[in-house]
């Protein structure tokens, strides 16, 4: 389970989170969809430690902190809870796709070789790519990197996978087989946050989906209830434009 | 034009063997030195600690702003006139703290650059899979720095081995130091010196097939 207590993120004068308040229940998948610039990407970093929250606290699983006292261990025990999957992959380039999956359990969870390269076939083969471990990232697609990368996340074993645009920067011809592995995670049941504009994903896989405006939760439901009764105005605005050129098909 | 006397050149070639040896080593002590104070100024300059940082600044403007034979003959004569207790320091010591110091100013922007180029993303997923600031600079940023680095740095050692030529003014008899006497005695200046020039330049291009070796090598991971 995940609960954010009035999480804020200010970035000197600007207020980019402004108090969220957010509970996530084990297994349930999560779309968060909004305006550019509104905070989307800066939730999910705050989550894992990638920017320093303002104020507020967070629980992830059975770690609680308040990030203003929380110490550097309680960082590395939050970011080792939450995986992240980054919009340009970040794979790391001296690394072969096995080792880039196996390098946290090798590195952060000290497994021996042996089993971590085990654990990391498995990986493998379950997002499809069981002929690439040896490859570099350099020479595969960008849909192949970016199922690495969620490959590199799934790994950890975390309490939640915090997805930030991960089809933004494919190919449109690489999108399918992306969504396509998160619709797979989906079903396993793995908790999962995720930026998007891919409507269709939200509308097909999402249990719940929040529109967040100005560094707000401005409306939150079902997918049902958002795209065909949205309440606010922003929300109905937003889904006019963006299904305008996004359709859910 | 006299005719070359290629009978002294090659009975001088076992003679000057003897002396490489010693200009071996003070490129290979100067390089390792150097490498380590480079490492320890590029890592002061990128995490900009206080104090350290300015310092350092002022220490490679200084190091790559003067030629090297006046920092060498700072060392060597100026220093012990100041500080008596530095007359222990012999032409072999004063030429290896000259290189050191001197090339280690120019290696360590290098590093820093080639720290700074590694992608951030990567550095991000790295601690975002929960790796310590130490994990993410031996298995991340420092492995693809080196790749990066690597050139320029095998430019600098090359540069070194033949810089260490300059210790001769010292009183250092290395390979130019002996060259320099042997020509003396015979005469045969240009015989002596020829010999030594080929010297070097073998040793540089050995030096050259190592650095392609290197690169290919690490460059493995970047082919598409």
């Amino acid at each position: 389970m995940i609960k954010l207590v009035s999480l804020s993120k200010h970035f000197g004068k600007t207020v980019v989170l402004d108090g969220i308040d957010l509970t996530i229940e084990k297994g349930e998948i999560v779309v968060i969809i909004g305006p550019s610039g509104t905070g989307k990407s800066t939730l999910l970093r705050c989550i894992n430690f990638l920017e320093q929250p303002t104020s507020g606290t967070m629980t992830v699983g059975d770690l609680t902190v308040d990030v203003n006292r929380a110490t550097r261990a309680d960082i590395l025990a939050m970011r080792r809870q939450t995986a992240f999957v980054f919009q340009n992959y970040a794979l790391f380039a001296n690394k072969t796709a096995l080792q880039n999956i196996a390098e946290r359990l090798l590195v952060v969870d000290k497994w021996p070789k042996e089993k971590a390269y085990q654990r990391a076939r498995e990986i493998l083969e379950q997002i499809g790519l069981p002929d690439k471990a040896d490859a570099y990232p350099a020479s595969m697609s960008g849909g192949q990197q970016q199922r690495v990368g969620i490959g590199r996340a799934m790994a950890a074993g975390a309490e939640v996978i915090l997805f930030d645009e991960p089809t933004s920067s494919l190919d449109p011809e690489w999108v399918e087989e992306v969504l396509g592995l998160m619709k797979q995670l989906a079903s396993e049941h793995q908790t999962m946050m995720v930026v998007t504009h891919e409507m269709s994903f939200a509308r097909d896989v999402a249990d719940r989906v929040i529109f967040i405006d100005g560094g707000r939760i401005v409306e939150q439901g079902p997918p049902s209830e958002m795209f065909q009764n949205p309440k606010d105005p922003r929300t109905k605005d937003f889904l006019k434009k963006i299904l305008a050129t996004n359709p859910t098909k | 034009m006299d005719v070359l006397n290629v009978e002294y050149m090659l009975g001088l070639v076992p003679v000057l063997l003897r002396y490489l040896p010693l200009t071996l080593q003070l490129a290979g002590i100067g390089m390792l030195f150097a490498l380590i104070l480079a490492c320890l100024f590029a890592v002061v300059r990128v995490l900009r600690i206080p104090v350290l940082n300015q310092l350092t600044i002022v220490f490679i403007s200084f190091f790559r702003g003067t030629p090297l034979l006046v920092q060498l003959f700072l060392f060597y004569y100026g220093l012990p006139q100041l500080f008596s207790a530095l007359t222990v320091i012999d032409g072999i010591t004063a030429t290896i703290m000259g290189l050191t110091m001197h090339f280690s100013a120019y290696m360590a922007e290098s590093i820093r650059a080639a720290i700074v180029g590694v992608d951030r993303s990567q550095t991000e997923a790295a601690l975002s899979i929960g790796m310590t600031n130490g994990q993410l600079m031996r298995r991340i940023v420092l492995p693809q720095a080196t790749r990066v680095a690597l050139p320029t740095l095998m430019n600098y050692f090359i540069d070194m081995i033949k810089a260490t030529s300059l210790a001769f003014t010292l009183g250092v008899t290395e390979l130019m130091g002996a060259t320099q006497k042997e020509a003396a005695g015979s005469f045969l200046y240009f015989e002596a010196f020829i010999v030594a020039a080929i010297m070097y330049w073998i040793v540089v291009e050995l030096l050259s097939k190592l650095q392609n070796y290197l690169e290919t090598r690490l460059n493995k991971a970047y082919n598409r």
